[in-house]
């Protein structure tokens, strides 16, 4: 093809390139610390790209996860600088030319080696969600639904999985007893997709409540800033399932309405 | 110490490699029939390239033009792969595509609707009618979450971050698959019946490429060193629209979605060229004038289809030739604009991860400027040749489904077929799967002999046998593959191509990696350049052997298209003595009521 050349993992000074310092955990479950490497970075790259140039250059053992490199698989997920993001949607040029990059593997969960960790947690608590419940189809063998009436559920289904918003929550992150009964942010979003899905019977407001641990949440929002995808976690998605467990368990009003029409107050 | 003392062990009905799509729905059909299923996979669980489809999934539900109907996507299907395909696996996905959509809906999917309430389907390349379900720009996302969480539901077991290396056999028949926890480096066998192999393509043998590392042809090689055929291996899809600016996101994948949507190819004279390179093959159901083409948006029945809107092959073609021409965008591709078609807020709503991906990686707003594009290796059409409707290799137990297996898409792939290839023929793979371990109870021995040289072999890199690295010899048959087989391919070149292949593979004996085997990727890699230099070997030479110009197979130096290559497909298949041969088999003929579907003008 008559086109230009491209980064090379291996490559060559070119234009707008330079070196730069990262300083990137090395270690496993055991321990380790942080070395300091000088690496190329060339125009418009990302710091996934100069992670991949250090493997193949100086580093071939270093352990990263990564996957589609456009910010829609959610893999390459670490802390930058101490700032949780994705490593191929955080563009070099917004780093000084002199300035160190430290990239630290995710701190809530635990080291598997270098900046790859152990999210099984996670899918851990993706198996206790309870499943999507649907109600029967029309006469017509399809489903009717308006779009007006899935817009908020299809912001939830942007939710890529890079589990940031999981690493920064501080109910987990400082305190990993916690983990045993608390779902995290990922997972509220994931019971608020349900919850709110037209087509659901399903009704989670008891595991929402208690397994779940909904209650620990005391909205700081540190999950909504981080997310990737720009998910209102806090607003969308916890604080409206707060909402509905307290109509659902405290409400005495809405209690005695349930009972006299026999509805259990889902949708 | 004893080979068995040195792996875990895992018996199963059915073993899947590999969780995108069709993984998931084979996974998820064996263990509905009863199947002990295991589902093992190189990423985590949901990260597989299926996440990275964005356009749609393409079923003739006609719910945007009630015209529309199996029969029309059989004949879109085979006339955009240049009849090259398996006629019956193309009738069986165009009738079965429709099922599977609503059955996502019924598992929690939500895609855009009509106004009435139904699921809504969007214009893309060399499909006659809207017909692409859809998530704004992130399909793959919905269906690929939605049959994670089904398939986590139904309690199917999970190897997640698990490498199947080598396929076990018992005589003929497949006995189990062999490979490494990438974490630990611990080897694990899984003796099973069957396998299904869901593994996906081989974009990594390309410098400029859409998809991700896991793309190495693990698939296809094992296959092809168990015995199985592989067929159409020359036939590799190189998108047309890749990002190319900056250097380090060159060949993200840019969706057909934004032509679909409206979008139009120009040149740097601003010309919107396509309507210079429309096919005779297509020219009778292709708008001849931009006021025409812009018109078929709206009303499909009065005008014909926007040339913006051919088939991949030929859009590809038309790019790469533009910018030899020299009326190429400032870095190396064309112009893709939408920007002065549609309002920022329609654009905005249909291709939310386009504009977030320019605006984010390459300083673009693509409400008020064109992008700059150029053709990205995204897909094989080639691979493991298999029965039309159960999806069983040449070898007894061994099935394949996704981009891994071969002949519904010919020589070119429609955009929106893959998703839909990845339902039906998962779920077909899955079904039969499971009926095949069913008639095929127990008694299978696995040979220590296999393992033990499986073993040996994937342990050469710590032996230290000279200083050659991986990631460096994977640099050059990437830039091998790229300038010697690619969009444009020349005898001379290939010869080239082969060569290159051969010396890598010596090189790849003297491979060295540091480190231990706990989550090496230096050694990871290592073991994916024996696979790719494989599928690169297979695909350079069906390349040659192909004398013609076919769909994603364009020969300089045979550039027409032959009637008599279009009735073979072309076989690499393991010698006994070890060497790849190159062979050629009839194309399975159409039956005359669906001949006479293909033969229908317009």
């Amino acid at each position: 093809m008559a086109t230009a050349t491209t980064a090379h993992p291996t490559g060559h000074h070119g234009a707008g390139s330079h070196t730069v310092t990262l300083r990137v955990w090395r270690g496993d479950a055991g321990g380790g610390e942080f070395q300091s490497y000088q690496v190329l970075a060339q125009e418009g790259e990302v710091v996934l790209d100069v992670v991949h140039r250090l493997q193949a250059t100086q580093a071939m053992d270093l352990a990263v996860r990564w996957n589609c490199k456009a910010g829609k698989c959610g893999s390459c997920s670490a802390e930058v600088n101490g700032r949780p993001r994705l490593m191929c949607m955080s563009r070099m040029d917004t780093f000084k030319p002199d300035e160190t990059i430290t990239i630290a593997p995710l701190r809530t969960f635990p080291s598997i080696k270098d900046l790859v960790t152990d999210v099984s947690y996670n899918f851990e608590k993706a198996k206790q969600v309870p499943a999507f419940k649907p109600k029967p189809r029309e006469a017509d063998g399809t489903y009717r639904m308006f779009q007006e009436d899935i817009d908020r559920v299809q912001e939830f289904h942007k939710c890529i999985e890079c589990f940031l918003c999981q690493n920064v929550c501080h109910v987990i992150r400082d305190h990993p007893e916690n983990q045993r009964a608390f779902a995290g942010p990922r997972f509220f979003v994931r019971l608020a997709a349900l919850e709110m899905h037209p087509l659901d019977t399903n009704n989670r407001l008891d595991l929402i409540r208690q397994q779940a641990g909904l209650g620990l949440c005391n909205i700081t929002k540190c999950c909504t800033e981080v997310c990737p995808e720009h998910i209102h976690i806090t607003d969308n998605a916890i604080i409206p399932l707060k909402e509905r467990v307290v109509s659902e368990f405290y409400d005495p009003v809405a209690w005695v309405l349930r009972q006299m029409t026999g509805r259990n107050g889902k949708k | 110490m004893p080979a068995s003392e040195r792996y875990e062990f895992h018996e199963y009905d059915v073993v899947v490699v590999g969780a995108g799509g069709a993984g998931l729905r084979a996974a998820i059909e064996a263990s509905a029939l009863g199947a002990r299923t295991a589902l093992v996979c190189k990423s985590l669980l949901g990260k597989a390239h299926t996440v990275m489809a964005e356009g749609g999934i393409a079923a003739a539900m006609g719910n945007v033009y009630a015209e529309d109907n199996w029969r029309v996507h059989f004949r879109d299907t085979m006339r955009g792969g240049k009849m090259l395909n398996h006629w019956r696996m193309a009738q069986i996905h165009a009738q079965e595509s429709p099922d599977r959509v609503l059955e996502l809906e019924e598992w929690g999917a939500l895609f855009d609707r009509t106004k009435d309430g139904r699921i809504l389907q969007r214009d893309f390349g060399g499909h006659k009618y809207a017909r692409l379900a859809h998530v704004g720009d992130r399909t793959g996302l919905e269906m690929i979450r939605t049959l994670q969480q089904h398939a986590v539901h139904k309690g199917i077991d999970v190897f997640m971050e698990c490498t199947i290396q080598t396929l076990i056999k018992d005589g003929d028949h497949i006995a189990g698959a062999f490979g490494y926890w990438r974490e630990s480096g611990k080897f694990i066998l899984f003796r099973a019946p069957a396998v299904i192999l869901a593994s996906g393509g081989i974009g990594k043998a390309y410098r400029i490429t859409s998809n991700s590392w896991e793309y190495t042809g693990d698939g296809m090689t094992m296959a092809y060193r168990a015995g199985a055929d592989l067929i159409d291996m020359e036939m590799v899809q190189f998108h047309p629209t890749g990002m190319v600016w900056p250097p380090s996101v060159r060949g993200i994948l840019v969706t057909e979605g934004v032509r679909g949507d409206g979008g139009t190819l120009r040149n740097s004279d601003g010309k919107r060229f396509m309507f210079g390179y429309v096919p005779a093959f297509f020219r009778a159901e292709t708008a001849e004038t931009e006021t025409e083409a812009d018109a078929w948006y709206q009303d499909k029945k009065q005008n014909r289809r926007t040339p913006d809107l051919l088939p991949r092959d030929e859009v590809a073609r038309a790019i790469n030739a533009e910018v030899k021409a020299g009326r190429g965008s400032p870095h190396g591709g064309v112009f893709l604009d939408i920007a002065t078609r549609r309002d920022p807020e329609y654009i905005r709503r249909r291709l939310p991860s386009m504009y977030h991906q320019f605006k984010e990686l390459a300083d673009v707003d693509i409400t008020r400027e064109p992008m700059e594009v150029g053709p990205t290796c995204h897909y094989i059409m080639g691979g493991v040749r298999v029965e039309a409707d159960t999806t069983q290799s040449t070898v007894p137990g061994l099935f394949a489904a996704g981009e891994v297996a071969a002949g519904l898409h010919g020589a070119n792939r429609l955009g929106g077929n893959s998703l839909s290839d990845l339902l039906v023929f998962g779920r077909r793979a899955g079904k039969y799967a499971a009926e095949y371990a069913r008639s095929h109870p127990g008694g299978l021995s696995v040979d220590e002999g296999q393992i033990e040289a499986a073993i040996k072999a994937m342990l050469v890199p710590f032996e230290g046998r000279g200083d050659e690295n991986p990631y460096t010899l994977h640099a050059a048959l990437e830039d091998g593959m790229q300038a010697l087989v690619g969009i444009i391919r020349t005898e001379s070149e290939l010869i080239q191509a082969t060569d290159l292949i051969a010396s890598l593979h010596d090189r790849l004996g003297r491979v060295s990696v540091r480190g231990n085997r706990q989550f090496n990727p230096g050694w990871h890699m290592a073991l994916e350049m024996d696979t790719l230099l494989t599928v690169s070997e297979a695909i350079a030479r069906s390349a040659r052997e192909r004398k013609e110009s076919r769909g994603g197979h364009t020969r300089d130096d045979y550039p027409a298209t032959e009637s008599a290559w279009g009735k073979v497909n072309v076989i690499s298949r393991l010698a006994a003595s070890g060497e790849m041969t190159i062979a050629q088999a009839p194309l399975p003929e159409p039956p005359p009521e669906l001949r006479a579907i293909l033969e229908e003008k317009g």
